[in-house]
């Protein structure tokens, strides 16, 4: 028998009461029809990561890869179903080991000027957490916060200025500096390179690829870039609405995907290497996460939409080894 | 084919306190009719602000200190506000990355289309209304009379944007700058709207400039390309031309770190180094201290010069095609 994932979620949903949002508000103060609703931001994922995997998680806006991405970091609670680590439930720790567990897995951000405390000195930043937790004692902290810095690329020199004073790479560079500093086994990146020019992006993503070969970490890498999604990662998950449609191995989904979602979402990817193309846009709007469509999700812009999969919702199924879709043309 | 747009030695500066940012510097391209220009470069290389010169819409400490920005022959550098507001929304559009700087958050979509009508031209309410349902059509947005009664908050990000296209589109602008419209937006989205923006240049012979640091949305949808670097054009070609045999190294790099671009898993090509401040830049080519390539000789600033049939390029060691490939 195999030793159990490192971390694995079973059954998890979670549900998000929606707030109206200002110009919402303002519009019902005007006497449009507008009321607060819930979301199920996450609904039903069954997801497990093996240690030293990066699992690309990809999917349109407002699909649910933050939520499940919190979720799996510990830092949100799933409304049901459970998270383990290396088969242990989450929510049956408690003291000592319930913090020992939420600094095993760390997040790193998108906007990393938001996620710094702009009052705090770079070295702070990255050396509050392993101080206040006894990873390192007070007479070692300089040194330690110096080959934090210098293994995220980032000159120790430096470590005296604010964000501000920083690049937005540089930033982002501070950012995985603190979350490697209490020395997490598990990473959740979300959209961390999203906000960064392309050179830049290349400098940090070969960083990420580096630290994983040096201290087998583990990924989940939520991007909607799927150019960089392919690039690093050993599986991908595909979400659409709160669910997962699609689970294969990386080569796998770009060269035979599957689910007519991934497939629609594959042809609108521009690429360099295609010139003056025709776009070739997927029909109809991203529904309403307020009031998803029933059964299959996707069957109002689905070409290959059945009468059945307006009733039932299509279950996540091995179609080939280790190929997961959830999808009626299946059988 | 026809010049729509051609713009010579453009300078804008900010004259801050801690000193001169010469945001566009010495910038200078043609946009001919149903033309698509990709105006690519990373972030602060001067894009937008060349995109807010082109209208006259640089706030100070800002200022277009020198260039001529000629549209369908006419001087717009020189064109007094008034008449720079009347070809604005008239005969040019700017398209934003953020769409509510163009909509009203508390006006339905009838009445901002409809006013943006009757502003411009003198026609009937009833007019105004169906010219601006068939502008919501042709941006692909389904039942547009349903939807003009809508308001701006009722719609998704998507919709918004397409809603703000399609206010650009009321008057079948001779040109349109777009500002990174689709950079927020999803892929399957992005992919519609780069559909209707290709249908719209090639049926009524609108020429375009697509603001953007996204080198594939310009390869798919742009004729030409010109790459900012520092507040000036480093190079700009055929699109096809320039991605496929970047003359530039600054290009080439960029290039080159695009993922697909690398083998899978293999560590990506990388620029060294960042983009300098624009308020100490090295004299000499800015792109000096991270270039592979550089010399004695780039101690002087390179001019733009020709280097084959339609390219240009700045730069004293440009990667020709021996040493390529
Ligand atoms: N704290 C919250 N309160 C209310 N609704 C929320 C909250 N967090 C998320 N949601 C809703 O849950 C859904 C999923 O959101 P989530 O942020 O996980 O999506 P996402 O896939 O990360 O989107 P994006 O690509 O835009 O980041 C959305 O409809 C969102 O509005
Ligand atoms: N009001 C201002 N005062 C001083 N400098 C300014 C001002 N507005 C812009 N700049 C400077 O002008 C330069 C060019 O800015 P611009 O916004 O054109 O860059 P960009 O290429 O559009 O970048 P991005 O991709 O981030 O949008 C930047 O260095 C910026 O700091
Ligand atoms: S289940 Fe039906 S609607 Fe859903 S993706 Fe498959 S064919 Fe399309
Ligand atoms: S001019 Fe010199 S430094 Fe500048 S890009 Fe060319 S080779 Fe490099
Ligand atoms: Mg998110
Ligand atoms: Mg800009």
């Amino acid at each position: 028998m195999s030793a159990p994932p490192l971390i694995a979620l079973s059954g998890v949903s979670r549900r998000f009461e929606k707030r109206l949002d200002l110009a919402g508000r303002l519009a019902r103060a005007l006497g449009a029809p507008l009321r607060e609703e819930t979301v199920r931001a996450v609904d039903g994922v069954s997801l497990a990561l093996r240690q030293g995997e990066v699992l690309g998680l990809v999917g349109e806006s407002g699909c649910g890869k933050s939520t499940l991405g919190r979720i799996a970091a510990g830092i949100l609670p799933p409304s049901e179903g459970e998270v383990l680590w290396r088969g242990e439930p989450l929510s049956g720790l408690s003291g000592a080991r319930a913090r020992e567990a939420k600094l095993r897995a760390q997040m790193i951000f998108q906007d990393p000027y938001a996620s710094l405390n702009p009052r705090m000195k770079a070295q702070d930043i990255v050396g509050e957490a392993p101080l206040v937790h006894g990873l390192v004692a007070r007479a070692g902290l300089d040194a330690y916060v110096d080959e934090q810095l210098r293994r995220a690329g980032l000159d120790p020199a430096f470590k005296r200025r604010y964000p501000h004073q920083f690049s937005g790479g540089q930033r982002q560079r501070i950012g995985i500096a603190r979350a490697l500093a209490v020395r997490p086994e598990f990473l959740v990146c979300d959209e961390a390179v999203a906000a960064l020019d392309v050179s830049i992006q290349a400098q940090i993503l070969n960083l990420f690829m580096r630290l994983r070969e040096e201290l087998d970490l583990t990924y989940l890498f939520i991007s909607h870039d799927l150019g960089v999604v392919e690039h690093l990662s050993d599986r991908v998950a595909i979400m659409y609405l709160g669910r997962l449609v699609e689970l294969a191995p990386a080569e796998e989904v770009f060269a035979r995907a599957n689910h007519p979602y991934t497939v629609s979402l594959l042809a609108s990817v521009p690429r360099i290497e295609a010139r003056k193309r025709v776009f070739q846009p997927v029909r109809g709007e991203i529904p309403s996460p307020l009031a998803p469509p029933p059964g299959c999700h996707f069957h109002p812009r689905c070409p290959h939409a059945l009468p059945r999969c307006r009733e039932e919702a299509p279950a996540l199924r091995e179609i080939a080894p280790g190929h997961l879709s959830a999808c009626h043309l299946n059988g | 084919m026809e010049v729509t747009l051609e713009v010579r030695d453009l300078r804008t500066h900010f004259f801050t306190r801690a000193g001169v940012v010469k945001a566009v510097d010495g910038v200078s391209f043609t946009v001919r009719r149903g033309e698509v220009l990709g105006l690519v470069g990373e972030s602060g290389s001067g894009k937008s602000v060349t995109g807010f010169s082109l209208i006259g819409l640089v706030d100070p400490p800002g200022r277009v200190v020198s260039g001529r920005i000629l549209f369908q022959g006419r001087d717009l550098a020189a064109l007094p506000e008034a008449e720079m507001r009347r070809l604005r929304g008239n005969r040019i559009a700017m398209i934003f990355q953020d769409p509510m700087m163009t909509l009203n958050p508390v006006l339905r979509v009838d009445t901002q289309m409809i006013e943006t009508v009757l502003a411009h031209e003198k026609v009937s309410r009833a007019e105004a209304r169906a010219r601006a349902r068939d502008a919501l059509g042709m941006v692909g947005i389904p039942s547009p009379e349903e939807r003009l009664r809508a308001y701006p908050h009722q719609f998704s990000g998507g919709m918004r944007q397409r809603v703000a296209i399609a206010i650009a589109l009321l008057h079948r602008p001779d040109l349109i700058i777009a500002d990174e419209p689709t950079t927020a937006l999803d892929v399957t989205i992005q992919g519609q709207i780069l559909a209707e923006v290709q249908k719209l240049a090639a049926t009524t012979g609108t020429a375009l400039i697509w603001i953007t640091h996204d080198l594939s949305v310009v390869a798919g949808l742009a004729d030409a390309i010109a790459v900012m670097y520092a507040g000036r054009i480093v190079e700009q070609g055929p699109v096809g031309e320039v991605l496929d045999a970047p003359l530039h190294p600054y290009t080439a790099g960029l290039i080159g770190s695009v993922p697909s671009r690398n083998r899978r898993g293999a560590p990506l090509r990388q620029i060294p180094g960042m983009t300098p401040s624009l308020l100490h830049l090295p004299p000499g080519c800015a792109f000096r201290a991270r270039c592979a390539r550089a010399s004695e000789a780039c101690l002087e600033a390179p001019a733009l010069r020709p280097l084959a049939p339609g390219r240009e390029v700045r730069c004293v060691h440009p990667l020709l095609e021996e040493a390529q490939a």
